[in-house]
């Protein structure tokens, strides 16, 4: 790693005696490897950060495994009360801390803001049977096992929605037929495929292939319609299921609470730059940001919630 | 041909000085991550793409062409000199490469690595370019029961990479196996193995198999046998070069690497390493020279030298054709794309031409200057063998150690290493093979995957595996593999036996 770190923390630091106000120096941490989602956004906010002259030098860390949960205990154990570094992590984090029985969870960080967000699409095959999601759930009435789910890995946000969507429509959450995929580009390649019934996952990994006529969007887990998305949500179809896949930053435990003003005011200025409302429009991500306690609330209401639908599935006893 | 006037243009993009410049920069960067064990092209890319977020698109994303391509080469020459996999790719490539590094053949195996990988690289980048779009509808018909077949083919094949005794070879494929079940099962969500250790979770890392058993344990046997042992390594035997022989005798595997890498490669689950372990036994079985496997034949670097560099190239299929992202590179240049606002996809190729041929150009770029800048590097690496054992092997030690620690900076992937590397040298003491262990560690958890996804689609109906042409089409290659060598030998047998009639009758 010695001479690659060397390397790039040499362009960065070139990149950032080029800012104005030099503020401090930044961890993130991503538990994630490079190239997902949680990683995707520590860059973001590092490129953010510095482009927009908020800190001096910030380097993203990954600490990949299990979910984040790996990550989260090494955050949790090694920077208690240290204000210079900051977890990335979202709502996957939330699942796997309960199926893996994770001796960390998110009470032990400080929320700092809910970031980003991105709705769950279902799609089937443009040459599906099925036309609607009243199709689907009707067929899911009937035989519930004829319905092979392809998504992200067992226990993640697209488990969780389709154990949602059974729940209300009257149907045993155990008896989804869910086939998880590691990685996004198996699924999608088993959804064209015609592989399984139905795909679900973000927005953002169906766009192009519902663009191009290979799939069709049938529903989203938004709570109202998603301009350019020309799918009904789940509500308006008699399904009482609203998810999104968020992500969002937490801070270290143990920090006063001016430290914890400050990484709030920091993360908000974040939020409120050019450069990362042009970041969230290349990547396509929707900006559901929502700052500390407000964050920490709504966090605790969903853990419990997503606790109740792991049971429902039987992923946790 | 349109699509050659678009690859002229591409080119003309492509050989642009700047552009020229970043593929340096890339090769350059991407062979040296290659080398290190442990760190791959994806962190590489992901460490550059804050940085390059100011060049034009054209100019990154064939700086990543540099490095992905590059990382293919580097991981080859670690693997031959030092018996350290760079990558779980180049594995196979140091089963043959090391034996023939060690008598002092290093430089020949460097250069069927070297020039086996460009001339993989740039076949397959023409079919990239030529017949894309109609992989890729072939590539989608893959169910996870096609899939399973692929993978009973890659155990059938197995047995070559054995040595000498099939009981041993067998424990080691076992081992393996059971390692491959450690972690999150992927389909219930729930550990298994783990013994409540978080950091088993994701299970045991191949790369860190790898470096372990074959670096590590290595190491430690060439100590523990040092005050023993008379054999002397030298670097250079005869020319550093390739003779005529080992021209005649690595075209065709070369060749033959390309057909399975590439296909194999385009497969959104298919990946790197099995079209390796497939070239590996197919040269075993083809070759003239059987015997000379396991102690340093060429065929055996060639072959799955030219296979990886083949599914490189594969791989990019899916990624520009789909926006389907099927290794961790991949997903990385995915981000480079996105990064510009552009969306890899079916509509890529009509929205954004110019771009598309220039990767693809860029990546016959990068493999020439690969070429380029390795052949003459040869002699220089061979001469890395004239140090003196004790400093070479804790070189050794201290380079794997870091490239695993680079990778993932975790006391317990430390532990892990030192535990796989004694492990690896209680093996080669009780004269174990160790590839088995890692080609069970990698297909263990590839096969259950897709019979059980396979089966869970059919709601248990095992009929489901067989169902489809492609399946059953990999099934009687299986049986033919199996029963071909038997058949051959019953209708020798047969030949030779008429003379002595008799003694088949009672």
């Amino acid at each position: 790693m010695g001479v690659l770190t060397r390397f790039a923390t040499g362009f960065l630091v070139a990149a950032a005696m080029a800012a104005p106000a030099l503020a401090q120096e930044l961890t993130i941490i991503a538990p994630a490897g490079p190239g997902g989602g949680w990683d995707q956004t520590a860059r973001s906010l590092q490129t953010a950060l510095q482009t927009e002259g908020l800190a001096k030098n910030v380097q993203v860390v990954n600490v990949p495994g299990a979910g984040g949960t790996i990550g989260l205990a090494q955050f949790v154990s090694q920077h208690k009360g240290n204000p210079n570094t900051l977890i990335v992590g979202g709502y996957v984090m939330v699942g796997a801390i309960a199926t893996n029985a994770s001796p960390v969870t998110l009470d032990q960080v400080t929320p700092v803001a809910r970031l980003t967000g991105e709705y769950e699409a279902i799609v089937v095959p443009t040459s599906s049977p099925i036309k609607t999601i009243g199709d689907l759930v009707a067929q899911l009435k009937a035989d519930p096992g004829t319905v092979s789910w392809g998504g992200g890995s067992a226990g993640g946000t697209d488990h969780i929605t389709v154990g949602l969507i059974a729940k209300a429509a009257g149907v045993d959450p155990t008896k989804i037929n869910y086939i998880p995929f590691s990685g996004g580009g198996e699924a999608l390649a088993a959804i064209v495929g015609g592989k399984v019934t139905a795909g679900i996952s973000g927005w953002g990994e169906f766009e192009q292939q519902v663009k191009a006529g290979k799939l069709r969007v049938i529903a989203v887990s938004a709570p109202e319609r998603i301009a350019g998305i020309d799918a009904p949500t789940l509500k308006e179809s008699g399904l009482d299921v609203e998810v999104q896949n968020w992500r969002g930053v937490w801070a270290a435990p143990g920090l006063t609470d001016e430290q914890k003003a400050g990484l709030i005011a920091l993360v908000e200025k974040v939020n409120a730059s050019k450069s990362w409302t042009d970041t969230l429009a290349t990547k396509g991500w929707a900006n559901t940001f929502l700052a500390g306690d407000a964050f920490g609330t709504v966090l605790k209401d969903e853990i419990a919630k997503t606790n109740v639908v792991l049971k429902d599935i039987g992923l946790i006893k | 041909m349109e699509s050659f006037d678009a690859l002229l243009s591409g080119i003309a993009l492509a050989t642009q000085p700047i552009n020229l410049l970043y593929a340096l920069i890339g090769v350059t960067l991407g062979t040296a991550v290659g080398v290190l064990p442990g760190i791959g092209p994806a962190l590489t890319v992901a460490l550059l793409l804050p940085v390059t977020f100011k060049l034009d698109p054209a100019g990154s994303l064939i700086m990543f062409a540099g490095i992905y391509y590059g990382g293919m080469y580097g991981g080859s020459t670690s693997s031959i000199l030092l018996n350290t996999p760079g990558e779980s790719a180049s594995m196979i490539t140091a089963l043959e490469g090391n034996k023939m590094a060690r008598a002092g053949r290093g430089g020949p195996a460097l250069a069927t690595a070297a020039i086996g990988s460009f001339v993989a690289g740039s076949i397959a980048t023409a079919l990239l370019a030529f017949v894309a779009p109609a992989i890729v509808e072939v590539a989608l018909s893959f169910g996870p029961a096609d899939y399973f077949a692929l993978m009973v083919l890659a155990f059938t094949t197995v047995s070559s990479a054995f040595g000498g005794s099939m009981l041993r070879g067998l424990t080691a494929l076992f081992i393996g196996l059971c390692l491959g079940l450690v972690g999150i099962d992927l389909q219930t969500g729930q550990a298994r193995l783990a013994y409540g250790v978080p950091d088993l979770l994701d299970g045991v890392e191949v790369t860190t198999a790898a470096v372990g058993m074959f670096a590590l344990g290595e190491t430690l046997f060439v100590a523990s046998q040092l005050s023993r042992s008379q054999e002397t390594i030298e670097a250079v035997r005869g020319s550093v070069w390739m003779t005529a022989k080992d021209w005649s005798r690595s075209w065709k595997p070369w060749l033959r690497g390309t057909a399975l890498g590439f296909p194999i490669g385009a497969l959104p689950a298919g990946g790197a390493e099995i079209p390796t372990f497939l070239s590996y036994s197919m040269e075993k079985q083809l070759s003239k020279h059987p015997e000379e496997f396991g102690h340093g034949a060429i065929e055996g670097v060639a072959g799955p030298e030219a296979a990886n560099n083949a599914s490189a190239a594969g791989t990019i299929v899916p990624l520009l054709t789909l926006g389907l992202p099927t290794t961790a590179t991949a997903a990385m240049m995915l981000a480079g794309f996105q990064q510009y606002g552009l969306n890899p996809g079916p509509l890529l190729f009509t929205t954004n031409p110019d771009l598309v041929w220039g990767l693809i150009a860029s990546l016959f770029v990068a493999n020439t200057m690969l070429l380029v800048l390795n052949l003459p590097l040869i002699g220089v690496w061979v001469r890395m063998l004239s140090i003196p054992r004790p400093w070479l092997y804790g070189g050794i030690l201290v380079f794997a150690t870091l490239g695993t620690l680079g990778a993932n900076p975790s006391q317990f992937e430390l532990s892990m290493l030192a535990g796989l590397g004694f492990l690896g040298f209680l093996m080669r003491y009780f004269d174990y093979p160790v590839a088995p262990v890692i080609i069970g560690l990698i297909l263990g958890p590839l096969a259950e995957q897709q019979l059980r996804r396979a089966l869970a689609i059919s709601q248990g109906d095992p009929a489901a595996l067989v169902e489809t042409g492609l399946s059953i089409g990999i099934y009687v290659i299986c049986a033919l593999v199996l029963l071909g060598p038997l058949a051959m030998r019953a209708l020798r047998r047969k030949k030779a036996g008429s003379d002595i009639r008799p003694a088949f009758e009672d």
